[in-house]
């Protein structure tokens, strides 16, 4: 095997983790920028969009010369092919970031519509899920991969929730509900962002494993 | 002669509803003196598909295919042992004329004979007997449209076969082979002798001549097993390690030594 292929599939697994990475980080000033109400923390989550932007494109040139020149196979392949499919989710969650830092931004001045516990715990729980399938990414891990995408649910239950609530909020209250409305969204970003968690999972079980776990009741049975 | 341990088939489940072994290997042994190239090899090749044999120089593959018309005899004195079958019929047992009729192969090397274009693809259906002009002439023209050479040398039949681009006269090969209308091809690294051009002509012939073949390629080439076979076997040292359907091979290898050989880590 020529060597310089190995570096570059060993360079594209260390592009996309540090990537994930930087996102990851991004997660936690979103997170912070809204339960702290800090405008500076949720400036530095859209300050750092621009690199993971620049990352995207590097990473799929990558992918793309990957596939040209190393023409990979077997497992080799199905990492190009996931990495593909991985770059752009891990690319929109930096983007959800961002919405949800600007809106944090127009909700910090304002009085608290919503305990801040219950948004905290959908952001939290996003966020580990984001990192778990990172990890699992890293370390090969197909049980957490697994882990990942069984509590997608929970989050998805837990986002209906605090829809519910601020609809309840809102009839309620007709002064709350453009910021009600903003944190409506703001759920709904943190939502996709399980979502994407989720998708970075299987196709960590694709890398791993190599069976597409998605829209199983369309799959034949393994 | 050699000679010949029969064994008992072993009934097996076809591999798909529509796939019919058209060849068997049933535990087959090939040793030339001390040295056994082939290690207990069974494999079942379907009708109608393009099967690769791949592995590393020395693994026994063009051992494998050669044992599928027997050219292996001319190798040398060698010990076959096992079963070898066409359409359910030992092959060991068949006469060589009519085995390799139904049994054509072409070679890593085109070579043609020093003949004629005509003669070449003639040659096969004269040494069976055709004798008629037209029946000659309606062979000829069948073996070269098959072979995709029909419109370019349609206008030269007489002109010498060495004239002929590399390219060509390895389809001009594949022409003489399918002229006595075979039902199995056997080809030995076609296309390692040919440029990207005529290697893509004959990966689309493979995929037009299994409508009517059953075809068996040995190739070192792994994207060329991987773009036009159906299925894909790996010998290493003379052993079956895996075999499957082509795309499973290729995205998910069930044997780590299938992986580490195709993605080039072997060894």
């Amino acid at each position: 095997m020529n060597r310089h292929y190995d570096e570059d599939l060993k360079h594209l697994r260390e592009g996309l983790t540090a990537m994930a990475g930087q996102v990851e980080w991004m997660l936690d000033l979103t997170l912070r920028s809204l339960l702290e109400r800090r405008d500076d923390l949720a400036d530095r989550v859209s300050a750092l969009d621009a690199s993971v932007d620049e990352q995207e494109l590097k990473l799929d040139k990558s992918c793309i010369d990957l596939l040209a020149l190393g023409a990979p196979v077997a497992r080799d392949l199905r990492l190009v092919a996931s990495a593909l499919k991985i770059i752009p989710e891990i690319e929109r969650i930096g983007d959800h970031c961002c919405n949800i830092a600007r809106r944090a931004k127009l909700l910090n001045p304002q009085p608290l519509v919503l305990p801040a516990e219950a948004m905290e715990r959908l952001g939290r729980d996003t966020r580990d899920m984001v990192r778990q399938a990172v990890d699992a990414f890293v370390r090969g891990d197909a049980a957490l991969a697994r882990a990942v995408i069984a509590a997608d649910d929970q989050v998805d239950t837990l986002y209906m929730d605090i829809y519910r609530d601020l609809l309840r909020r809102m009839l309620g209250d007709p002064l709350c509900i453009e910021r009600a409305s903003h944190l409506i969204l703001v759920a709904k970003n943190w939502e996709r962002i399980a979502d994407q968690a989720t998708n970075i999972a299987e196709e960590v079980l694709f890398i791993l494993e190599g069976r597409n776990v998605k829209h199983p009741h369309l799959q034949d049975p393994p | 002669m050699p000679d010949s341990i029969l064994i008992e088939p072993v009934m097996e489940a076809p591999l798909h509803p529509t796939d019919r072994a058209r060849l068997r290997a049933e535990n087959l042994r090939v040793a030339y003196g001390p040295k056994e190239v082939l290690k207990g090899v069974s494999l079942d090749i379907p009708a109608n598909q393009v099967t690769a044999i791949i592995g590393p120089s020395g693994c026994g593959k063009s051992t494998f295919l050669k044992c599928f018309n027997r050219i292996h005899e001319l190798s040398g004195p060698a010990k076959v042992t096992g079963r070898i079958e066409l359409d359910g019929r030992d092959l060991m047992a068949m006469r060589e004329v009519e085995l390799r009729r139904r049994v054509g192969m072409v070679f890593q090397k085109p070579n043609p004979f020093p003949k004629s274009i005509y003669d070449n693809v003639a040659f096969g259906p004269r040494l069976f007997g055709v004798r008629g002009r037209s029946d000659l002439d309606g062979a000829v023209e069948d073996g070269l449209r098959k072979a995709a050479l029909w419109d370019e040398v349609k206008d030269r039949l007489a002109d010498s076969a060495q004239g002929l681009s590399g390219g060509q006269q390895q389809r001009l090969c594949i022409a003489r082979a399918l002229a006595v209308q075979p039902e199995v091809l056997l080809m030995d690294e076609p296309c390692s002798a040919l440029d990207p051009i005529a290697t893509a002509r004959i990966e689309e012939l493979l995929f037009d001549l299994k409508r009517e073949l059953t075809i068996v390629i040995v190739t070192h080439n792994m994207q060329q097993a991987a773009r036009a076979s159906d299925r894909t076997a790996f010998l290493w040292l003379g052993e079956l390690v895996e075999e499957g359907p082509t795309e499973t091979i290729f995205t998910n290898p069930g044997k780590p030594m299938t992986e580490d050989y195709i993605t080039g880590r072997f060894g």
